[in-house]
């Protein structure tokens, strides 16, 4: 099959790599080692795959890795670590968000593309906006709790309280 | 309809003395939490090693047939292939499928199935073959290169039908999978002297595990010739199976277990684990072998369809005076754990109620179904859809208030259960029900075709296993010189807190901060093996079992603290990393500096605990009556459901739970385990339903198989009591599989109170509440 070079600029860090067409942005995340994006069905039917694509979030595993070329990538892994977690990765800490994790990457990725447009949402706006995440521990009681708590947080931090 | 009260008042809570601990039960963020997420924790999946192999397994696309020819030679010819296995490679390759982890139990009739089907396939899934070569794209290119001819034959997908003479069999020498039968009192006599006899059957459907993490694993063979396999398991105990069924002796296969990405009984049996052994032992490479979503759900167990039929005697003043329940159990194409699950359902099957005189009879029946096996209530949530739309039943048929039936009937600490088991711990029937219906508040009025109603559903649900598989499990705790902590335990981590639990506990124990704490788990090899993570069993069994160790390390501390301060050792407490005097805290030592005094002294820092369960005899299958279980949890789920009565739209309008857990270690863990299982009880209520067509599995994506999103039920509200009564470390229960139990009931008597008739199968659906107006018009 023919390969093409594509650039992808993941976590702030630059890649190149030569790549079949048919290769989804999934597989090539997983492959060069951000194993924080998660493969739950590569249907588009779960969100564990989530990353931010230009800063808008999407399914890596609908989105082909040549569509992908020159793009901004941030996956989960890319927006802290345990040394210095963002803070709606702490508030999903805290809240007891969190389960097995499975979802979880996927569901602060969409987290993050919400707030970053709404930064108040009402539940609803929080529940319209991770409906495209499965989680199958939680009945995301919690998961709401997390994202109202980064949103308090978040807005706390600018006003520098 | 308007069966239920527009209001209820919780009556008062029994005295009960808790003593305030300093860890335990504080509101701390769980050890794994940021770990997952910054998305730093490694998944099965996550894991490569140089030089590996990827795997891929050929299935059955037939339900029933004889394999008249398999040819893999093309598909071994193929450039990068590495490997290819069929039934032919493996002589000795048996599974024992109906008791995991166990050693030294009898081995039941059927159970032995093949790894790899030989001649015959009994379901569409089963593996035939099995591929590793040097490129996922390469192993499926080979799977599409093996060729297969099959003869098919007739097979039989209703239990019913193969209970009948001259059904197809599944495997020899009939469809019986298992029997069990409970004989208490003389059921004729009662039903002679019940006022009214009710009579009801119900039917709950195929139900798909649906974790978010498909089945995963990778294996290598290291430099002592050890298979080690790196798996997303319930049972790292499974390696003793494994070692058989590749013929291998039992110490030369490791299982690393890995942070489950959800499990709820679907990873208790074997999935990956001994495809992936012998494709290594037969490469001596590394291999991986990652299902897809359909795999996944094609493959795998599901939870029992059952027919649960009651006839139940009830005196005009609402006490219930004999129970004959007959349970038909759809067991699949091989048994797994069919036998226990039924166990589970006929135990449970009059549900936590006194009732003098019984007879339920229960079957697992063979078909060319999928397998089912075990999923979070293991039988408990099939029969609580059953008894308590039958305790509503009865309610409407006396004309009482369905909650007074209850009350007059339930269980009561001292009192026995249907297999004449005393229950010992506090039975918070009442309380819990209560609490949870107080809590929906007033009553929604109805709004045109809009009818409101609502709906409770007590439940009783063991933890921990049938005492007569002598249950067991250990742990070592060991303090270090600077005074940080270390726990091994085999405990798997299916995302309940098992981990933390044992963190908190040891922390409360030895008077450490949470963050001290330092857990290995899950390596049949380097920890000591917890059992499974399953039954609702890890907190009681394991957290017992590191209670022990940590208690003997704190003694061995506190006796040579005690000739440090001469003081009694009753006077001595241990709290942020300091052992002091009570009544003069300023007078303390570090734990470091104690811990390198006994070090220098030869004083054991460290303690190998086992814990075991009580054991007891097998029962006679024939009547059940015995000790089953350790002990139970009880609790209620109470629901508000708006009913449209012309498009037959369900809408859940409000959802609490109340559960008495014993203590809680985590609170928040416990309200997660309430959360979700409720959450996975609704979606059994009204969306799940894993459609099969004479064998063919009809929603095998998460596009098909529906599982609840954010967007389809308010959240469930955690009433969490604590009666500390429970047999699990500082009077806890169990709670994993409880919080699935009730939902299921309690929306299907809100649905019958909203529109005045009663549904008897699940799923809920707008189509069956219209089917069931019709039938009343
Ligand atoms: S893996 Fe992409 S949506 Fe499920
Ligand atoms: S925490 Fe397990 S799927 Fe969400």
């Amino acid at each position: 099959m023919e390969t093409k070079v594509v650039t992808l600029h993941i976590n702030g860090r630059t890649h190149q790599i030569a790549l079949p067409p048919n290769r989804t942005l999934l597989q090539t995340l997983r492959d060069l080692g951000y194993t924080d994006v998660k493969n739950g069905c590569e249907k588009g039917d779960c969100g564990a795959c989530a990353v931010l694509l230009n800063g808008k979030p999407v399914n890596s595993c609908l989105v082909l890795a040549w569509q992908a070329d020159g793009a901004e990538i941030v996956t989960n892994g890319g927006l802290g670590d345990q040394a210095h977690p963002h803070v709606i990765q702490e508030a999903f800490a805290d809240a007891g968000a969190i389960q097995c994790g499975y979802c979880t990457p996927g569901m602060i990725v969409s987290t993050k593309a919400l707030l970053d447009r709404n930064p108040h949402p009402t539940d609803e706006e929080i529940r319209e906006a991770i409906s495209g995440n499965l989680c199958r521990c939680t009945g995301y009681v919690k998961i709401v709790e997390a994202i109202k708590l980064a949103a308090e947080r978040m807005a706390a931090a600018k006003e520098g309280r | 309809m308007g069966l239920y009260k527009s209001k209820y008042t919780a009556k008062p809570l029994p005295p009960v003395d808790l003593p305030e601990l300093r860890v335990v039960g504080k509101p701390l963020r769980r050890v794994d939490a940021l770990a997952k997420a910054v998305g730093k924790t490694v998944y099965a999946g996550d894991f490569s090693m140089p030089g590996m192999l990827y795997a891929k397994v050929f299935r059955s696309t037939v339900p029933s047939a004889r394999i008249k020819r398999l040819d893999v030679s093309k598909a071994r010819a193929l450039p990068g292939v590495a490997c290819v296995l069929t039934a032919e490679d493996l002589p000795d390759g048996k599974l024992v499928t109906d008791i995991p982890g166990q050693t030294g139990q009898k081995v039941r009739k059927g159970s032995l199935t093949s790894v790899l089907a030989r001649d015959r396939v009994r379901f569409v899934g089963e593996p035939i073959a099995l591929v590793a070569a040097e490129t996922l794209e390469i192993a499926e290119k080979a799977l599409e290169m093996i060729e297969i001819e099959y003869e098919e034959l007739p097979g039989v997908f209703d239990p019913l039908e193969a209970m009948k003479p001259g059904a197809p069999i599944v495997y020899e020498p009939d469809n019986i999978v298992a029997r069990w039968k409970i004989r208490k009192g003389d059921v004729h006599a009662g039903m002679a002297e019940a006022d009214l006899i009710i009579e009801n059957t119900y039917r709950v459907p195929f139900v798909e595990h649906a974790y978010l993490e498909p089945e995963a694993g990778v294996a290598w063979v290291d430099e002592r010739g050890v298979i080690n396999i790196r798996v997303s398991t319930q049972v790292v105990e499974h390696f003793r199976s494994i070692a058989k069924a590749v013929g291998v002796p039992q110490n030369k296969i490791r299982t690393i277990g890995t942070m489950v990405g959800g499990g709820f009984g679907g990873k208790e049996d074997i999935t990956v684990e001994i495809f992936l052994a012998l494709l290594a032992k037969h490469t001596q490479r590394p291999v991986k072998l990652v299902y897809t979503r359909e795999e996944s759900m094609m493959s795998q167990s599901k939870r029992h369809p059952f027919i649960i039929t009651h006839r139940t005697g009830v005196k005009r003043n609402g006490r219930i005076v004999a129970a004959e329940i007959d349970l038909v159990a759809d067991s699949g194409a091989y048994p797994y754990l069919s036998p226990y699950v039924l166990l589970y359902a006929v135990v449970m099957a009059t549900g936590p109620y006194r009732i003098p005189n019984v007879r339920v009879d229960g079957v697992a029946v063979a078909t060319n179904n999928p397998f089912t096996s075990a999923f979070r209530g293991f039988g408990g949530p099939q029969a609580a859809f059953a008894y308590e739309q039958q305790m509503d039943a009865i309610a409407e048929a006396l004309g009482m208030d369905p909650m007074e039936v209850r009350r007059i009937n339930y269980l009561r600490t001292g009192d026995t259960n249907a297999t004449g088991q005393v229950i010992e711990s506090a039975a918070w029937l009442e309380e819990t029900a209560t609490r949870a219906l107080e809590a929906l508040g007033e009553k929604e009025p109805d709004r045109g075709s809009v009818k409101i109603g609502r709906g409770v559903a007590s439940y009783f649900q063991s933890y921990g296993r049938i005492t007569w598989l002598h249950d067991t499990s250990r742990a070592w705790v060991g303090v270090e010189l600077d005074g940080t902590v270390v726990v091994r335990s085999g405990v798997p981590d299916l995302g309940a807190g098992q981990v933390n639990s044992l963190a908190q506990i040891t922390a409360e124990v030895l008077g450490v901060p949470l963050d001290q704490v330092t857990v290995y788990s899950t390596d049949s090899a380097l920890t000591p093996l917890a059992g499974t993570s399953t039954a609702t069993r890890q907190l009681y069994m394991s957290g017992n079992a590191v209670y022990q160790a940590a208690s003997a390390v704190r003694k061995v501390l506190l006796d040579r603290a005690s000739k440090h301060f001469e003081e009694d050792p009753k006077d001595l407490d241990m709290a942020e990393g300091r052992i002091f005097v009570k009544h003069n805290p300023e007078q303390s030592i570090s734990l470091a500096e104690m811990a390198q005094i006994c070090a220098a002294e030869g004083l054991p820092l460290s303690n190998l605990a086992l814990f075991r369960a009580p054991f007891t005899d097998p029962l006679d299958p024939e009547n059940l009556q015995g000790r089953v279980f350790p002990d139970f949890t009880f609790g209620a789920q109470a629901v508000e459901v708006a009913v449209d009565t012309e498009t037959g739209e369900i809408t859940l309008l409000k959802s609490v739970a109340c559960h008495d857990i014993g203590r809680a270690i985590n609170r928040a863990a416990v309200e997660g385990q309430i959360e979700g299982g409720s959450s996975q009880g609704l979606g059994y209520a009204l969306l799940e339903e894993y459609v099969m067509e004479e064998g063919i599995p009809k929603t095998v994506t998460l596009s098909e198989y529906l599982i609840p999103t954010s967007m389809d039920f308010p959240p469930t509200k955690a009433i969490v009591l604590e009666s500390g009564s429970g047999k699990g470390p500082f009077g806890a229960k169990g709670i994993g599989e409880p919080s699935l139990t009730p939902a299921a009931a309690a929306v299907a008597n809100a649905v019958a109170d909203a529109i005045g008739v009663r549904i008897h199968e699940l799923p809920i659906t707008p189509e069956k509440v219209l089917e069931a107006l019709k039938r009343i018009k």
